[in-house]
């Protein structure tokens, strides 16, 4: 058994703490990860006395450890969370050592809650995964592994708990890690690290265990405070920096505020505005401490431009080395986060950094998060996860998630209720543009113009193809027989049926084209409020 | 590439947080309760939008009981920044002759707090006011949005909250509904305080040690700030070394005795303390969940 050892209370000072490290605790109602952060708050000093007192009352009133006190009741915040004794929303938790700060998501592990999991994950640089040495590898276990790695963590901690329970067993702890390892093989991670624990007692939480003699790892502690997340492809990608708000005090400053999603700024670096494709030189990077001459990814500064040139909220000024070009259409993998279900077809606002446009939802595939693999739908139940291509109103500037996350996340807004319906992955940013083969190239292509000529837009191209297709025929086919009886002349009746074939879904294409541009040239005159953003 | 303290990081939230309401809302505000976190919250706003003003003006709910020394040095600050100060007082509860003693913390604070608030944002038609409140400082804050949506009623649903995923705030509303905004959500009491040293953000004396006369009731430190506190049977008034953690109305707000009279020594006295900042707050104690119960009605 361990003998808790306090970290001492100069080593708690947040900050002076150099680094920030932010993750999140994935684990299933009874996996102890409530208890897992109260014993790290608890631990590490950021819990009071007067907290203490009032976790007391409540551990005699709700808690599951008798008259122990229940560190589960100290992150578990509202009232009905209390009575039930589950965590329904994402918390933050926040506790720091000298080395580093901490902030917590602290998210439910229900299938029900996905979303809340995928909220806290999306600005996490480590996921910590629990275990339950008595149980291993579960079905949650899986989804919140798929999850994580969905978001983009890609550094997991998989703690396994309950360690007391098995007898601190090596045996349990190496079928486990074997396990995970087979299991996660796909998700991309760069690093996992298993650590044997146990939340209740505190065995390498913060301490090292004298139970568990044959592990010789770091402590959980240890891991987060040492574990390196940067990853270095974030030090030299081109700069990529969304208008956020246009800075105009008086005529003679005109400067663009916003928070560089990629990639490092200089003055006079050349840079591209998209979508607006005009160019210009950085004059002065501007800060309230005093102008700089360099500036990098996550800092919020004020660019000025050499040139004066129309920029407003929803640009990116982009290094002229990135040849990404915006787009107006988007493959995204989509999480569905309300009650009501996402219908193929359907259309929503779309928020991606500081642009915002109308977008039109194509559902294509559904991923089940169990077994991995997807198959075709038309529908998307809340939490779903499906593979969905969007059709916007105008060009925006979006990048691959993987390659930069606050250009490559977006969400869904429903713009007559305002909820958040989703949020969005983009899958094939501008960049994977030429990695298509020219065979693939050549058989969109080929679907584009017979989907034009023949296709509904409102089926899926190949069965609408079908369908029409054989009308078409059938059409032809019919009008070259009645040609035929009343004139008997065979070329002719194939030549006037040759013709029907070819001219009757031209004329067709025409047609629609016309009563669509009408359609939407109303549906803009409504929408015009949002040119400028929408208010959003 | 540059490596970001964790300051440095906390703080370009807080700077993209309110560059997002200025860009997205019609008519925001931002509430100046003149306390420590609200010296920090308008030196960003100051950062964010430089060389300009910030573009929104900033307000002060008063009760009517705060501490002499918190109005004076309000109206210093202004002056010095050269911005301009809503105050409102809610003038019927005033009418009404609510006070801390006679009517209870928990009437008083409804009243001139609460109530206070949801006048002034009506009356302006303020669609975003900014807040200075922290996850850390309580439970229920801990579930908190950034961006907390308020019904035309100003009521928080816990249960109707929007998700932020990445920095993405969707800041969509009807009309007559409001957002209360967090730019400080991520910080803690040890962040404040840090922030404060390194920026060098003037902050009201109250938080430093000296000798001040006080009361002791109901097992806390009142200090008397003016002749509208009767003394009880008993009661004396001493003097005593005392400095606040956190400031509100002087009733309801408990002193610690302390000889922390520099930032540093509050900073270190801080890492060593074992009770939260919220302690010497009378209005937290209504028991647990009494302020999630608290921001379901529209308090901050």
């Amino acid at each position: 058994m361990s003998i808790p050892q306090r970290i001492s209370a100069k080593d708690v000072h947040a900050s002076q703490a150099p680094q920030l490290l932010r993750f999140i605790t994935c684990g299933s109602v009874d996996d102890g990860k409530s208890t897992l952060i109260g014993r790290l708050l608890y631990e590490s000093k950021s819990i009071f006395e007067d907290q203490l007192e009032s976790l007391d009352k409540d551990s005699r009133k709700f808690g599951t450890q008798g008259a122990e006190l229940d560190l589960a009741l100290l992150v578990d915040g509202l009232a009905a969370e209390r009575e039930q004794g589950i965590t329904i929303d994402v918390a933050y938790r926040y506790f720091s050592t000298p080395n580093r700060a901490f902030i917590v998501a602290d998210t439910p592990g229900h299938e029900q809650y996905t979303r809340n999991m995928a909220t806290g994950a999306s600005s996490a640089d480590l996921a910590i995964i629990l275990v339950d040495a008595r149980k291993g590898i579960l079905p949650q276990t899986r989804r919140h592994s798929f999850i994580v790695s969905m978001l983009g963590v890609r550094h997991i901690a998989v703690a396994i708990n309950k360690m007391d329970l098995v007898g601190f067993d090596r045996a349990v702890f190496a079928q486990i890690e074997a396990d995970y390892r087979v299991m996660a093989a796909s998700l991309g991670f760069e690093s996992v690290r298993f650590i044997p624990v146990s939340a209740l007692q505190g065995d390498n939480v913060t301490t090292r265990s004298a139970a568990t003699a044959w592990y010789d790892g770091p402590t959980l502690l240890e891991h987060l405070e040492t574990v390196d997340t940067q990853t270095a492809a974030e030090l030299d990608a081109p700069l990529r920096f969304p208008v956020q708000w246009v800075n105009r005090p008086n005529l003679d400053f005109r400067g663009y505020a916003g928070t560089i999603a990629q990639g490092t700024v200089k003055v006079g670096d050349e840079v591209s505005v998209v979508p607006r494709g005009r160019r210009s030189h950085i004059a002065r990077i501007v800060t309230a401490d005093g102008d700089l001459q360099e500036a990098s990814a996550g800092q919020a500064v004020t660019l000025t431009l050499t040139d004066e040139i129309d920029v407003s909220r929803g640009d990116v000024l982009i290094g002229v080395v990135d040849r990404s070009l915006p787009r107006r259409d988007l493959r995204v993998r989509l999480l569905w986060t309300v009650d009501r279900p996402l219908i193929s077809g359907a259309r929503y606002l779309l928020k991606l950094a500081t642009s915002t446009a109308e977008a039109r939802v194509d559902l294509h595939q559904a991923i089940d998060i169990h077994s991995f693999t997807s198959s075709p739908a038309r529908e998307l139940a809340m939490n779903g996860i499906g593979i969905a291509h969007l059709t916007l109103d105008r060009m925006i500037f979006a990048a691959d998630y993987r390659q930069t996350r606050d250009l490559g996340g977006l969400i869904l807004i429903d713009r007559i209720t305002n909820e958040t319906v989703a949020f969005g992955l983009v899958e094939s940013g501008p960049d994977d543009e030429p990695q298509r083969s020219l065979a693939e190239k050549a058989h969109a292509l080929g679907l584009f113009v017979a989907g034009s000529l023949f296709g509904n837009p409102s089926e899926p191209l190949e069965r609408s193809l079908a369908d029409r297709l054989s009308w078409a025929v059938t059409g032809a086919i019919i009008l070259g027989a009645v040609v035929y009886v009343i004139s008997g002349n065979a070329a002719l009746s194939f030549g006037v049926a040759a013709i029907d074939f070819v001219v009757r879904p031209v004329l067709r294409l025409f047609h629609r084209r016309l009563v669509l541009a009408v359609l939407d040239w109303r549906a803009l005159r409504k929408s015009e409020d949002l040119a400028d953003g929408g208010g959003i | 590439m540059i490596q970001m303290t964790h300051l440095q990081k906390l703080e370009a939230e807080s700077i993209h947080i309110m560059r997002e309401v200025a860009a997205t809302c019609d008519n925001p505000v931002m509430l100046y309760s003149i306390g420590k976190d609200s010296a920090v919250m308008l030196h960003l706003a100051i950062k964010a939008f430089y060389p300009a003003k910030p573009p929104f003006p900033l307000m002060h709910v008063d009760t009517t009981w705060k501490f002499r020394e918190m109005i004076e040095f309000r109206d210093q600050r202004m002056r010095d920044l050269g911005l301009d100060l809503i105050v409102h007082i809610n003038e019927d509860g005033v009418a009404q002759g609510v006070n801390p003693f006679d009517s209870g913390s928990r009437v008083h604070t409804d009243v001139m707090k609460t109530q206070g608030l949801k006048q002034a944002l009506d009356k302006y038609g303020f669609d975003a006011a900014f807040g200075g409140a922290r996850r850390d400082e309580e439970k229920s804050r801990a579930k908190e949005r950034v961006f907390s949506l308020r019904s035309d009623e100003h009521r928080w649903d816990p249960k109707n909250q929007r998700p932020e995923p990445w920095r993405l705030y969707n800041t969509r509303k009807r009309k007559g509904e409001s957002f209360r905004v967090f730019p400080l959500s991520n910080w803690t009491e040890g962040d404040v305080w840090a922030y404060i040293a390194q920026e060098k953000i003037p902050v009201v004396p109250l938080y430093f040690a000296s000798v001040r006369p006080v009361v002791e009731r109901d097992g806390a430190l009142i200090m008397r700030d003016d002749e509208r506190m009767v003394l009880r049977e008993g009661e004396e008034v001493q003097n005593k070394m005392v400095r606040f953690r956190t400031l509100g109305c002087y009733p309801l707000t408990g002193a610690v005795e302390s000889t922390a009279a520099t930032l540093e020594d509050i900073i270190s006295e801080m890492q060593a303390s074992r009770s939260s900042e919220r302690q010497g707050r009378m209005i937290d104690h209504d028991g647990a969940g009494s302020m999630e119960q608290k921001k379901q009605e529209g308090y901050f």
